[in-house]
């Protein structure tokens, strides 16, 4: 019979792997319960999932399409906004609702035990419905200005599961430093802005001079962008170095991050 | 194999009091600290009064099988022990060994979604228990028969009662078929009827050979269901044994006396007509005794002194309940005595008390000495004595073979008839 050793943990601490997958299962029910919670008594429902990314867009195309002239690799305005809009909600919505995730759980973090990473996981994860919906719009987009997926279409799970995963890997760090210093939540809106101008949302990333390319790439978010574009659209093959460099921070912060979360999450309930 | 469900050794937990370092909680504070540290400068470790041991050095086994009480006051750590064997808090030293399938909840119905109907939270509710999907659907069936919300089982529960609430959160606990339940204040909420099917549920449990622990201010229902108990105060054991021991010393702990004595009559109650000397509680036999059997006739004396000849008095007694609901309020009125004057001397006075008419639990009398015409009041303590109803479990009771809580400040037990007639 298997038994449970309960005692301080001291240095070094278990991902926890077997737990981790053990708990499948939950994250489907957290994903779930929060589908289905989330647009209860909203008249619009999952409708104003897509109402920011469409106003974004919208918006940007007038701003810097219309007045500021900014190229967009040759591709219609709108359709090169969209196409960068999209991963960087995905992302961006699963930054700010990761990070808020161990504080909002704090209820059941207090009551009951359960692998604390399904939390930030599940809170990541689920945005990829939004972003599903979204995508469906980006086809829509696609036809409309006749824009066909070249085979490099193949590479798009690849650069969403990056985007997903950049967003985990810093706020594992985040959601675990939130639930002491609550001064994380109010911090992350500001970041993700400053974040969304260091990425190649608005802009297409040839604007940044080539000497500073690898530099850039240290922003996992440019290269996901630019490859998400790539993909999707077929104009201008992302500069790889740029992209190995993006994948290099990115399993660098999620390594650190999985760690930083697994010694910080026993004192989770004792601080929520 | 060993017949060890549960082995603590050595558990404690401290807590720091953040109250007293206003930089601590914020991001400004831990980064003046850790820049500190990292020149090498001194770090601020915690004082010994900014910490409390909320548990110290706590031990004690559980064998398989065992229904195991823990009992004692807020705040003595019952809390943080139950905390720590459901890992949701980690331990500061110590240890704790559980064999096998464990489940630990501090809440009935956590995991719940006010939004989700009941059958949503069932499934819910059992995958944060750590049941498998396909474990939750073999039981759902069963899970809603227990919890009697089959009409309800697609309503969303914030339109429930707390009573459904409760009843489909016990349920799903109760179903996860664990080797070690742990069930905190469980019965201290829901109707009667569902708590003595939660009792048996949970008796079922420990028959079964899982093992049990319960935590809980039901004193009755510890010293009913536990074989063994142990009592916390101020995060320590104070004392471990069979429950029904335990129990006792706890209530003893309570200031609950069955005496109360004033020898010096300087400090005594009273006025120049009559004076209190003391107030006693005994059993049917004469022994000084706070604990009662329900079953058994019992009785409380007042001693005082008439200090002032050819007046007339009652003695007084109020009954109150552990919750300060008056019971009931009984005057002398012995034949011997009653309205006519009385000697300068000292009485002893005393209303007995029949069985199988108070209430389990704790009683706490007090006495005094009055005037009747016109009403007068000569000395008067309220809550002077206490003593505990305790039922022994026989079924001769008017509980019969009920399990679980039971409301009433009496409980007595009556005379029934029946008719029958044939349809």
């Amino acid at each position: 019979m298997a038994v449970l050793v309960i005692e301080p943990r001291t240095g070094y601490v278990q991902v926890g792997w077997r737990e981790l997958w053990a708990a499948r299962e939950l994250l489907y029910f957290l994903a779930w319960r929060d589908l289905k919670t989330r647009y209860a008594q909203t008249a619009i429902g999952a409708g104003w999932a897509l109402m920011q990314p469409l106003l974004s867009t919208l918006i940007f195309t007038l701003v810097f399409s219309y007045l500021a002239k900014v190229p967009s690799d040759g591709l219609p305005y709108p359709l090169f906004a969209f196409a960068a809009i999209l991963p960087w909600s995905l992302f961006a919505r699963s930054l700010e609702r990761s990070t808020l995730s161990v504080v909002t759980e704090g209820g059941l973090i207090k009551k009951v035990y359960f692998p604390r990473l399904i939390i930030p996981i599940a809170a990541t994860f689920i945005n990829l419905v939004d972003f599903t919906v979204g995508l469906l719009i980006l086809m829509g987009m696609m036809t409309w200005y006749q824009v066909l997926p070249q085979w490099t279409v193949l590479f798009l799970p690849l650069f969403v599961l990056v985007a997903l995963l950049t967003a985990l890997s810093v706020s594992l760090w985040l959601s675990a430093l939130n639930v002491k210093y609550r001064d994380v939540a109010s911090v992350v809106p500001l970041v993700t802005q400053l974040w969304m101008f260091a990425s190649p949302v608005l802009y297409p990333a040839s604007l940044v001079p080539e000497s500073l390319r690898w530099y850039y790439g240290l922003n996992p978010m440019a290269g996901v962008i630019e490859g998400f574009r790539w993909a999707l659209l077929g104009k201008s093959a992302p500069d790889w170095t740029m992209v190995a460099v993006s994948l290099g921070v990115v399993g660098f912060l999620l390594i650190g991050g999985v760690m930083f979360f697994r010694r910080v999450e026993r004192t989770f309930a004792d601080l929520i | 194999m060993s017949n060890i469900a549960v082995s603590v050794t050595g558990l404690s937990k401290r807590y720091r009091l953040g109250t007293t370092h206003a930089q601590d909680g914020s991001l400004a504070g831990a980064l003046t600290r850790g820049l500190r540290r990292l020149i090498g400068g001194p770090s601020a470790s915690p004082q010994p009064q900014d910490t409390l041991w909320a548990l110290r050095d706590v031990s004690f086994e559980i064998k398989k099988g065992e229904v195991f009480g823990v009992i004692g006051t807020n705040g003595s750590g019952k809390s943080t022990l139950l905390k720590i064997l459901s890992r949701v808090t980690e331990p500061t030293q110590g240890r704790a060994l559980i064999h096998g399938r464990f489940c630990g909840l501090l809440e009935v119905g956590t995991g719940f979604h006010p939004e989700l109907t009941g059958r949503d939270n069932v499934f819910m509710s059992g995958a944060i228990l750590g049941m498998k999907r396909q474990e939750i659907a073999r039981k759902f069936d069963e899970i809603v028969a227990f919890a009697e919300v089959e009409q309800f089982i697609d309503t969303p529960v914030k339109h429930y009662s707390s009573g459904m609430y409760v009843r489909l959160g016990f349920s799903v606990l109760a179903h996860m078929d664990p080797d070690i339940l742990i069930v905190d204040e469980v019965l201290a909420v829901g109707d009667v009827r569902f708590q003595k099917k939660c009792m048996g549920k949970m008796e079922d449990v420990g028959q079964h050979g899982r093992t049990v622990i319960l935590v809980s201010h039901d004193m009755p229902a510890i010293t009913r269901m536990c074989s063994r108990a142990i009592l916390l105060n101020k995060g320590e054991i104070v004392q471990a044994g069979p429950a029904h021991e335990v129990v006792n010393h706890y209530l003893h702990a309570g200031h609950i006396q069955p005496v109360v004595e004033w020898p010096d009559p300087t400090q005594a109650p009273g006025n120049n007509v009559a004076r209190l000397r003391a107030l006693r509680v005994r059993s049917e036999a004469g022994q000084i005794s706070d604990v009662i059997d329900i079953r058994k006739p019992m009785r409380v004396e007042i001693e005082y002194d008439i200090l002032k000849p050819g007046q007339m008095v009652v003695a007084q007694f109020g009954f109150n309940t552990e919750e300060d609901v008056i019971a009931f309020i009984v005057n002398d009125r012995d034949p011997a005595w009653y309205r006519r004057p009385r000697p300068v001397g000292r009485y002893v006075s005393t209303a007995w008390i029949p069985g199988n008419f108070l209430s389990e639990g704790t009683m706490v009398v007090g006495g005094g000495i009055f005037s009747e015409d016109p009403w007068h009041e000569h000395c008067d303590v309220p809550r002077a004595v206490g003593f505990r109803v305790v039922d022994p479990g026989t079924r001769d009771t008017a509980r019969g073979d009920v399990t679980g809580r039971w409301e009433g400040v009496v409980r007595p037990l009556l005379r029934w008839t029946t008719e029958h007639s044939s349809l």
